[in-house]
């Protein structure tokens, strides 16, 4: 058994009812929870980016891609190794503060994250924050002594540095062009 | 202007279909009306449960090669299909599946009949339509029936709103050959990640294996279901004679390597021979084509040709490397990957490999019973008394075990058996439709009495429409393979698996119009079949055997492939 780690999967899929259903039932046939995922569309209005987080060792992170491939919708898909990938989710965290040098300190902490308050009432603070997952369990770790009284986060999305795009020519890519048709 | 369900119809000339096998219902009225109109174009056999008819398809699809085609109605209609679409995705059967779901303003209310049948069957088709838009159906149709025929074959459905079959749209004939270049095929043809054209094998690949060809003093090939879907058979025979190497043939290969060839060493895994076997355990390079090392082939992945070099090669990029760990493969058609090889490779000599690997049994003898009838002797006499080119249609158990070790198969789609989703049930449709699509050649159904009891009800299609297949019943009064187990593994608890019971299956087939015979002797046997090729018409004959009788060699699943449990 190889090691276990994190996976970041983009795909880009045709933008059509149903399409994400055959996506991550592949997954949980496989008994495989998705840590993160994340679904919007691209430049392109008929096809939308799925950006999927899951913990696999390289073998089956591999056959995973290999069967996403075959689904019709698909058109390209691309494991994205962290080190060479821009990584980012929105979180969103309500935080309890109810006297003013509670929201002193809250606003303090958000400054240091560079996090944004983007709503207050009389009893709590809301944050928004970008970030990879280091960052936001930062914040969220900090905010614990406050009580965090609600959170929500949008799910990783990731793009390659540099000029590759997941449409780029490589040699993963070359030899499927041999064997695309594997309908 | 045209309504869905003509535009349907007329989708299925343009792909040259003349034969549908189906169950009509309330919501697929329409289609059906209009099949009406067609008839003499269009023939449809009406089974006797949409089961049924999922089945013949499949037979029909394997047999000649064309893509088959089903009809259903909305709810239990579709579900009554579901083991005949996870039976042709298994096996990569080409069958395109239609019903008709209820209209546009009942759909997800849990309507009369109403089912999610393309949520149902998202994991067992290659892939699925839900028709809201009468605009794109001749579209859909076309794509529905390409992508079931193209690389590695399979399964697709397709489910139309009642609606949408009503309603009209503009309909512009397409010939086949521009489906590629139009509409959603073109469309999806211009996109880098799918391709509907048999791929070309990688030369340096290619290359790659011919050197390890010429290194390898034990080479093993192994036949399997790809060279049977890909009708690679002849590239296959004369790759095998060039690098003349022993070939060991999976359950699903059948057909695609001749069983009578001198380089054949019979089935190979959990049923293989022992040749087969001891060959995988002991070649330095095995070459697979078109198998996927299921857990009946690969019993334990881990050890399975640990002294070998294992080479894939599959049209399917998916199947590279999922069950075994391979140190070569190959991506492509097996016909075309098979063509450069042969083209590339010279001719090589293995005299003491094959000398040792044929000096293991090759097929199990069985005890003559004298009088009494054995398996191998029922195969026997029907082998002896029937045409070589018979279609063999079996069911799933000890009698498709010992259809497929002792009748010997010569081309893609002598044998039909449903070998990745062992459905029980399936032999006897499969075998309609293998019949209405070769109503030149004999077709014979072999199945047990567990498995013939479960879709016997299609005798009567048999009946009704005259498609003479003559049924063998290998009647142990147990339900034989889980029965083999049970003595084997669990201490003779028969749990469950006897079936001393009804019905008298001669009376069953009289009752259905056909005739029926018991036999208990080869003479009887002999005897019955005469009687049956005479008769012309469907013909029931109910072989008694012991029900001890086992399917010999046996391994036990995941344990190492030589190590023989029975042999």
């Amino acid at each position: 058994m190889n090691e276990i780690k994190k996976h970041t999967i983009a795909v880009l899929v045709d933008n059509e009812a149903g399409v994400l259903s055959q996506v991550s039932r592949l997954f949980s046939r496989k008994g495989y929870n998705i840590e993160s995922l994340a679904v919007g569309t691209t430049d392109n209005p008929k096809v939308s980016r799925i950006t999927i987080e899951v913990l696999a060792d390289d073998d089956h992170a591999y056959l995973l891609s290999n069967q996403l491939r075959k689904l019709i919708p698909v058109h390209s898909l691309k494991l994205l190794p962290p080190e060479k990938s821009i990584r980012r989710e929105l979180l969103l965290l309500k935080v309890k503060a109810e006297t003013a040098e509670k929201r002193n300190e809250i606003i303090q902490i958000a400054n240091i994250f560079r996090a944004n308050i983007v709503d207050v009432s009389i009893g709590a603070l809301t944050l928004a924050m970008i970030g990879d997952e280091s960052k936001t369990e930062a914040l969220e770790n900090i905010l614990k002594e406050f009580e965090v009284l609600e959170l929500a986060r949008t799910g990783i999305v990731a793009l390659e540095r540099g000029q590759e795009t997941i449409n780029e020519e490589t040699k993963e890519k070359g030899e499927f062009n041999y064997g695309k048709n594997v309908l | 202007m045209m309504t869905g369900a003509k535009i349907l119809i007329e989708c299925l000339l343009e792909q040259g279909v003349d034969t549908v096998f189906g169950y009509p219902g309330g919501t697929i009225l329409n289609v059906y009306d209009e099949l009406y109109k067609y008839e003499g174009r269009i023939k449809h056999i009406l089974t006797a449960h949409e089961q049924g008819a999922s089945h013949a398809a499949d037979g029909y699809a394997r047999s000649t090669g064309k893509v088959g085609v089903c009809f259903v109605t909305s709810g239990p209609g579709a579900t009554n299909i579901t083991t005949g679409i996870a039976t042709a995705y298994m096996d990569s059967s080409p069958v395109v599946f239609i019903s008709c779901n209820v209209g546009e303003d009942l759909i997800g209310k849990d309507s009369f009949q109403e089912v999610d049948i393309t949520g149902i069957t998202m994991p067992i088709t290659k892939c699925n339509y839900l028709v809201r838009d009468v605009n794109k159906l001749a579209d859909i149709v076309r794509e529905a029936f390409a992508i079931a025929r193209s690389g590695r074959p399979g399964p697709v459905f397709i489910d139309i709103l009642q609606n949408v079959s009503a309603q009209e749209a503009d309909y512009t004939p397409v010939p086949q050959s521009q489906h590629f270049t139009t509409g959603r095929l073109g469309a999806l043809m211009e996109r880098s990640s799918h391709n509907f054209e048999a791929p070309t094998p990688d030369e340096d690949d290619i290359d790659k294996l011919v050197e390890m060809i010429r290194n390898s003093e034990k080479p093993l090939l192994i036949c399997g279901g790809g060279v049977v879907r890909g009708r690679a058979h002849k590239e296959f025979l004369e790759f095998a004679e060039k690098i003349d190497s022993p070939v060991a043939i999976t359950v699903m290969g059948g057909g695609g390597f001749q069983g009578r060839n001198p380089l054949t060493t019979g089935m190979v895994g959990m049923h293989g021979s022992q040749a087969s076997n001891m060959a995988c355990d002991g070649c330095d390079l095995l070459i697979a084509v078109g198998c996927r090392f299921s857990n009946r082939v690969a019993l334990d992945p881990e050890s399975f040709a640990s002294q070998a070099k294992i080479v894939q090669i599959d049209i399917d990029r998916a199947e590279i490397n999922k069950n075994v760990k391979t140190d070569h493969h190959i991506i492509g058609d097996a016909k075309k990957v098979l063509e450069r090889l042969n083209s590339k490779i010279e001719q090589q000599e293995h005299d003491e490999w094959k000398k040792y690997v044929f000096s293991f049994k090759t097929e199990t003898e069985y005890e003559e019973g004298g009088e009494a009838l054995t398996p191998k002797q029922i195969t026997k006499t029907i082998a002896n008394l029937l045409p070589q080119d018979t279609i063999v249609a079996t069911d799933v158990g000890q009698h498709q075990m010992w259809a497929i070790q002792h009748f010997h198969y010569d081309y893609p789609g002598q044998l039909l058996t449903s070998g990745g989703f062992g459905a029980m049930g399936f032999g006897l449709g499969a075998a309609i439709g293998a019949k209405v699509g070769n109503p030149e050649k004999t077709v014979i159904h072999v199945t047990g009495d567990g498995s013939f009891r479960m879709n016997c009800n299609e005798l009567c299609t048999e009946q009704y429409y005259d498609i003479p297949v003559i049924t063998f019943i290998f009647n142990n009064g147990v339900l034989g393979m889980v029965r083999q187990w049970q003595t084997l593994i669990k201490d003779k608890r028969y749990s469950q698996t006897n079936l001393d019971r009804g019905p008298d299956f001669v009376k069953l087939a009289e009752a259905y119009g056909l005739k029926g015979r018991r036999v208990a002797t080869v003479v009887e046997l002999e005897d019955a079949i005469k009687e049956a090729v005479s008769w012309g018409h469907g013909y029931v004959i109910d072989c008694a055997i012991d029900m001890d009788e086992m399917v010999k060699p046996m391994v036990a699943g995941g344990s190492h492939i030589t190590k023989f449990i029975v042999c």
